[in-house]
């Protein structure tokens, strides 16, 4: 599959006039006009950036995630429906997807999808682009204009593989996150909301019914699908702020708030990784990035730094599974998720689903034969698959978690849900 | 030489109510209530009240109150009484004035402007009597990051010894000598109770109380008094004692007569010297050479305990405390101004220092601005009064406090600020052995497990409001605090926004 196949309808969205295959030079092409210089007005940078540069961005939400574990594309019309579902719980001031398998063409090349205010934050983050990256792909994301949403920046995707002169011996991922924070924080107007390779995030301020019809997401295919329906307290049409949140290929989508965020933050910020958003999602997809890919801990230790046990339970685990739950909880409590929330974490081959600790924040797994599903709700997933295996409610702190090649779902303990209990 | 100081206090004396029993002729240790032998009746030396209130709260009719003698001064802002009664009290004596306790000065106090957070609809808060709520602590060192083998899940990565306190709350450095023995056994045995740690002070630790080691601070100061092999093991944490908050930059002086056998037995000298404390440790003019001696205390006791290094707060205790922590410290501990002392000279008691609060602020964003305040843990100390500055420490960068003055009014300590005297009439700051029965260790000990108890079941509610399960989660999460009635340049130090923001 290639850019151009992924769409099935006429095709605009191509880089038009780029022969098939890759461009020869990393120069970017002029591309048409933004939006918003067509009759929508000056656009406001509030609609990108945190207008009232709160501490942390209060909300509540609808989460949807769905996994063919045997790696078969499927379109996003079953999980916008199903997020549809979940309507209520959402308020139109931000929905968004995340799509793994997305571009398997480009599959090597870090995927930057790019919101801009302004033709000068376009222009900036273009230098920057060109300074840093071999770029092999630059468009226009395409959109659906006849879709009504309010404040839409312009939305530009690149394809990029660093400069080998500019990485200077470091690994490509940590010069990519490097970059990230530099056009997140530096550069004004611009946001980079998409950087994995493969995979691509797509969101904004609506419901997320209409950001898929706006982003023509059921015209996407990939393996791996997570969908986010906000209900923000105090930032109205912020496009920024919408999740799935992303760095590199990880990406999470969160109901919830997190009362921890101030150090969370604070500690991510010992490490490089900068919170230019201010919002608690954010700090979830770094501490994956840190514990993860920097400091190679597995899956399973990880979600035991977000979730961790009780002291108490501590005590009562064999005595080897004891010192690493209590080293964890010592070295990284500044990471401890604290308040209530459910996520849905993704990366490359990987779903997982978490609750807080005392599960304060709804969440159903569910599957059937290859498919895998996490749910604020269970009639979400009923909706597009009403014939279950199995269905129940992951405990609070267990992370169910899908991959690639099967499903691992580690929930021992689990809660049968709803009508799935037989 | 006549005194020109007038009295502080009147001794009210209700002669309708006293039966002339004498228990507070025999309370007082100032001498200041007496039986006139020739009038046959119980009177009062208003000259000697201190203000203690021990014969107050004993007389049994309740015949007695203290009140402050109405005397005025013509009004002046600059001569304040009490700086014409310190003129008046060093012409009379030519030397330097002394005192005990902290600070009494109107120096701002900054947790008073400090307020909490709560949830409130977008976040439950959290009922500690229903749901778990965990202030276990652990001081020591920690790695940058750990490896943990994938599939087995098996704990690569070999932590520094670490320690677990209960509550983050400890009992402060107190030496033996300044204070009972029977002080120090009812910190020791409150601390056990309650799964934290006291600190010996200076003065080594009394053979009798090894059996509490595993919730002892033993501390090496600059007399190096006590100091042993036996003394380095018995403990759980080895604290270097650079400085104190009470008197920064300067030494201790135990005066010979509060050096009893016992005393002298336990610090190593003879009985009835003075132990004179250097003002800085004389193995110690640099950073080198601190660093040497932490790694001197971890190879005498085997790298089996942390080693804190407590410093007054001073003005450039950021950049110390990021000095200390690359010289190896497992620990630093800070203490502000308003930190205590059993003796200090009050010119340097009341001008020298910087506030706790700042000086935590300040030292957590200097070791996270150099990436390593995860590998430390930080003390505070210095004018904790209450749970709620216990939880505004933690949320500004502290991982725990140390309460001394808190712990001493538990034990009946009314601050009367004349622990120099050696005469405390509630028997805390003695050595007197008529005094110092007054503190029962029995009765010592479950005061100060009461208020460690009634602190920490306030700070379970408080976090539990601000939607919170672990104490860790509030630890330098500044975002659960707001500033009131504060300077821009103060919000920015404390980094905490103004109330309203």
């Amino acid at each position: 599959m290639t850019i151009g196949e992924i769409r099935k309808g006429n095709g605009d969205h191509l880089l038009r006039g780029v022969p098939e295959g890759l461009r020869p030079s990393g120069r970017i092409r002029p591309l048409s006009p933004f939006q918003g210089e067509r009759g929508r007005g000056e656009r406001s940078i509030e609609a990108l950036n945190n207008p009232y540069n709160d501490d942390k961005v209060i909300s509540a939400c609808s989460l949807f995630g769905m996994m063919d574990v045997s790696g078969k594309v499927f379109s996003g019309k079953e999980i916008i429906r199903a997020i549809a579902n979940m309507h209520v719980r959402s308020n139109g001031l931000g929905g968004g997807f995340a799509v793994y398998g997305l571009y398997p063409r480009y599959a090597d090349y870090y995927a930057f999808h790019l919101m801009y205010m302004n033709k000068q934050a376009r222009a900036e983050t273009e230098d920057l682009l060109r300074e840093n990256f071999h770029q092999v792909l630059a468009e226009e994301i395409p959109v659906n204009p006849c879709i009504a949403v309010s404040n839409a920046p312009g939305l530009f995707r690149y394809f990029l593989e660093p400069e080998p002169a500019s990485l200077n011996g470091r690994p490509a991922d940590d010069f990519v996150i490097e970059k990230v924070m530099q056009i997140n924080t530096c550069i004004e107007g611009a946001f980079v909301f998409s950087s994995g390779k493969n995979m691509g995030v797509f969101k904004g301020a609506a419901y997320p019914e209409d950001i898929a019809s706006y982003f023509r997401l059921e015209e996407y295919e990939g393996y791996l699908w997570t969908a986010h329906g906000r209900f923000p307290t105090n930032t109205p049409g912020w496009w920024g702020g919408a999740h799935p949140f992303n760095i590199l290929d990880w990406t999470v989508v969160h109901n919830g708030e997190i009362s921890s965020y101030g150090i969370n933050r604070r500690y991510l910020e010992m490490f490089g990784y900068a919170c230019a958003l201010q919002t608690d999602t954010e700090v979830i997809a770094y501490a994956m990035d840190l514990l993860m890919r920097r400091h190679k801990l597995p899956m399973e230790a990880a979600v035991s730094v977000l979730a961790p046990a009780f002291w108490e339970e501590i005590e009562r685990m064999p005595a080897a599974k004891q010192e690493l739950h209590r080293a964890l909880r010592t070295v990284y409590g500044s990471l401890l998720l604290n308040g209530p929330f459910t996520v849905i974490i993704a990366r490359q081959g990987e779903m997982m689903g978490l609750t807080d600790r005392i599960r304060l924040r709804p969440l159903t797994a569910a599957t059937r034969g290859d498919m895998f599903f996490l749910s604020s709700e269970e009639s979400a997933i009923r909706l597009v698959c009403p014939e279950l295996d199995r269905a129940w409610i992951p405990m609070g702190g267990e992370p169910v978690i899908a991959r690639l090649g099967g499903t691992k779902v580690v929930a021992e303990g689990a809660v049968a849900a709803g009508r799935a209990a037989c | 030489m006549k005194t020109y100081l007038p009295n502080r206090f009147i001794v009210e004396r209700d002669p309708a109510r006293c039966i002339q029993c004498e228990v507070c002729v025999n309370q007082c240790s100032f001498d200041a209530n007496y039986r006139d032998a020739d009038e046959d009746e119980v009177r009062s030396r208003e000259e000697n009240c201190v203000g203690c209130h021990r014969c107050v709260l004993f007389c049994p009719t309740r015949a007695l109150n203290i009140r402050r003698t109405p005397l005025d001064y013509r009004e002046n802002a600059n001569w304040r009484p009490e700086i014409i009664e310190d003129i008046i009290r060093q012409a009379e004596s030519g030397g330097i004035l002394l005192t005990g306790m902290g600070n009494d000065k109107a120096h701002p106090i900054y947790w008073d402007h400090l307020v909490l957070n709560a949830s409130q609809v977008t976040n439950p808060s959290i009922d500690p009597l229903r749901e778990p709520m965990e202030l276990r602590t652990y001081l020591g060192r920690k790695p940058d990051s750990l490896t943990v083998e994938p599939g087995s899940l098996a704990l690569k990565t070999k932590l520094a010894p670490q320690v677990a306190i209960e509550v983050p709350i400890l009992f402060s450095a107190l030496s033996y000598g300044a204070v009972s023995i029977n002080v120090h056994e009812s910190l020791a045995r409150a601390a056990a109770e309650m799964g934290t740690l006291f600190n010996t002070g200076e003065g080594g630790l009394h053979r009798k109380l090894y059996k509490y080691g595993a919730n002892t601070i033993c501390q090496v100061a600059s007399g190096r008094f006590g100091v042993h092999p036996d003394y380095l093991n018995v403990g759980r944490i080895l604290e270097i004692k650079i400085g104190q908050g009470a008197k920064p930059g300067i030494g201790g002086h135990l005066p010979g007569e509060k050096v009893s056998a016992e005393v002298a037995a336990t610090r190593m000298i003879p009985k009835g010297t003075d132990a004179l404390s250097p003002a800085p440790q004389h193995d110690i003019y640099s950073i080198e050479d601190l660093a040497q001696l932490i790694s001197a205390l971890k190879e005498a006791t085997n790298y089996t305990k942390p080693v804190s290094v407590k410093i007054a707060a001073v003005h450039n205790a950021a950049a110390i405390a990021s000095g200390i922590a690359r010289a190896g410290a497992d620990i630093i501990a800070l203490d502000g101004i308003r930190g205590s002392t059993g003796a200090a000279p009050k010119i340097i008691r009341d001008n020298v220092g910087i506030p706790i609060e700042l000086a935590i602020a300040a030292v957590d964003t200097r070791l996270r601005q150099e990436g390593i305040r995860n590998q430390v843990s930080l003390i505070a100390a210095g004018g904790i009064r209450n749970s709620g500055d216990v939880l505004k420490a933690i949320a500004l960068g502290a991982d725990a406090v140390y309460i001394g003055t808190a712990a001493l009014v538990a034990l009946g300590c009314t601050v009367c600020q004349q622990c120099h005297t050696g005469k405390c009439a509630w028997g805390i700051c003695t050595s007197d052995l008529r005094l110092t029965k007054r503190i029962n260790p029995d009765i010592g000990a479950q005061r100060l497990v009461n208020l460690l108890r009634g602190w920490s079941l306030e700070i379970k509610e408080m976090l539990g409001g601000m939607g919170l399960n672990a104490v860790e989660s509030l630890r330098g999460n500044r975002l659960h605090l707001r500033g009131v009635g504060l300077t821009d340049t103060e919000l920015e130090i404390l980094g905490v926004k103004m109330a309203g923001a």
